[in-house]
């Protein structure tokens, strides 16, 4: 070769040009992925959705199966009103909750092919090391529980983590959010436990306290902005 | 893509370059190389799979590369050229799991970014692929990425049967062993019962193979 493959001048050169063309095809690759990945994210939305209300499907079925059960989307604003010409399923509450609060309120109904109707709430809360956030589905009554799914981005395995898995999840279910004279006080998770008969606790986790207040101040808070809609809906 | 005539592409030389790293000098038995996220991507059969492939596939490719360009390399940023590639193809991987196979990425989470990292990556650049042609290069990744996926599959494999009774998600135990009084052995699942598997298999390969017997 006749030029020097070590002086400064190539050292530059050859540097910037690598930069160039690397940068250059992960965007290209990046771009052309982007579809079919943005379509994974939605199964998975549709998935977790319909995991509260107990229906387990393969991603290749969300979409079909999301659009039978999930007869009607409704958004409200934070005081309650109902919103028009916001998609419920569009709406990132994850985002509007970093960026200041949560602006919209989205609930997506279930009709069983019995016509039974369930309510489901999206909700975003802190954990330990970053955001949680989860679906709590009610019955008709607008009052029990009818299931719930939660998940992170990066709580403790073991401890905080364990708010995804089964165990965690079904005391849930059955339990209410309002008390007997009609009084709103959502759901609790209890550290130490929450007892057999406490029909408005579910055991904390142990060792993983942080995350479990967490859950608790998420449905705790959401729900509490619903309360009107769930009053006026009640039947 | 063998330019010398003389010599054939799968020659006795090109072979041991495939086989050596699955035996006699296997990066994770061996060498002692990519332990860690041999240790964390064990749990299911599936994901070690998913993680074996994508790290032949960057070992391969990158060797590649840093092969075609190292006689234009400058010698001054020769590592800092090696991670860029490096880094490029991880993204790469990781950017068509996401696209291909969700759940799995999901699972694999910040492990396939931390291929980067994979010493036996950079390992084999630096002291392969920088100083041989282009086939030989492919053939040490292939080598290299095979011997560590080997183990990788082998851990994953008694540590999902054992741990879940599960193998690649399918419920292999009949529920008649567990009326009997069987239990999946939680600890399998744990990182400690991995280092254990590798140790097994460490101490096993080197008491049947006569050239890693020490005096």
């Amino acid at each position: 070769m006749s030029f020097d493959v070590n002086s400064n001048k190539y050292t530059f050169i050859f540097s910037a040009v690598m930069v160039v063309v690397v940068a250059a095809l992960l965007a290209f690759a990046a771009e052309s992925l982007k579809p079919m990945q943005q379509k994974n994210i939605r199964s998975e939305k549709m998935q977790n959705i319909l995991s509260s209300v107990g229906i387990e499907v393969e991603a290749a079925q969300a979409e079909e199966t999301f659009n039978k059960f999930i007869t009607e989307q409704v958004v409200l604003d934070h005081s309650g009103n109902e919103k028009t010409g916001t998609v419920a399923f569009n709406v990132d509450i994850l985002k509007e909750y970093k960026s200041g609060g949560q602006q919209n309120f989205p609930i997506f109904i279930y009709t069983a092919e019995s016509g039974e109707k369930k309510y489901i709430i999206p909700m975003v809360g802190k954990g330990l090391w970053g955001p949680i956030w989860g679906y709590v589905a009610l019955d008709g009554d607008l009052n029990t529980v009818a299931g719930a799914s939660f998940d992170h981005k990066s709580e403790t395995p073991g401890l905080g983590a364990e708010i995804k898995e089964k165990w965690f999840q079904t005391p849930f279910k059955g339990k209410k959010i309002f008390d007997a004279s009609g009084n709103y006080v959502s759901v609790k998770v209890i550290k130490g436990g929450a007892g057999e008969n406490n029909e408005h606790g579910v055991d904390a986790i142990s060792g993983g306290t942080i995350t479990s207040v967490g859950v608790s101040e998420m449905v705790e808070r959401t729900l509490k902005t619903y309360e009107n809609y769930f009053k006026s809906n009640k039947n | 893509m063998s330019t010398t005539a003389a010599e054939p592409l799968f020659s006795k030389k090109n072979k041991k370059l495939l086989s050596d790293p699955l035996n006699d000098n296997n990066p994770i038995t061996v060498q002692v190389l990519g332990i860690c996220s041999a240790l964390a991507i064990t749990v299911q059969l599936k994901q070690a799979v998913v993680m074996a492939l994508s790290v032949i596939a960057v070992v391969a490719c990158s060797n590649v590369i840093i092969s075609l360009i190292r006689n234009m390399v400058p010698n001054r940023v020769r590592i800092i050229v090696q991670l860029v590639i490096v880094a490029a193809l991880v993204i790469l991987v990781d950017q068509i799991l996401k696209a291909f196979v969700y759940d799995v990425s999901k699972q694999l989470s910040v492990f396939v970014g931390l291929i980067i990292t994979n010493c036996i990556v950079m390992g084999r650049l630096e002291a392969f692929a920088l100083g041989n042609k282009p086939w030989p290069s492919f053939l040490d990744g292939i080598g290299n990425g095979l011997g560590y996926g080997v183990i990788l599959v082998i851990v994953a494999f008694f540590r999902e049967l054992l741990g879940s009774g599960k193998i690649w998600g399918f419920k292999l135990i009949p529920n008649s062993f567990y009326e009997a009084g069987y239990f999946n052995n939680g600890l399998m699942i744990l990182p400690p019962m991995a280092l254990i598997t590798v140790g097994i298999i460490i101490w096993v390969q080197r008491s049947r193979n006569n050239k890693l017997i020490e005096k």
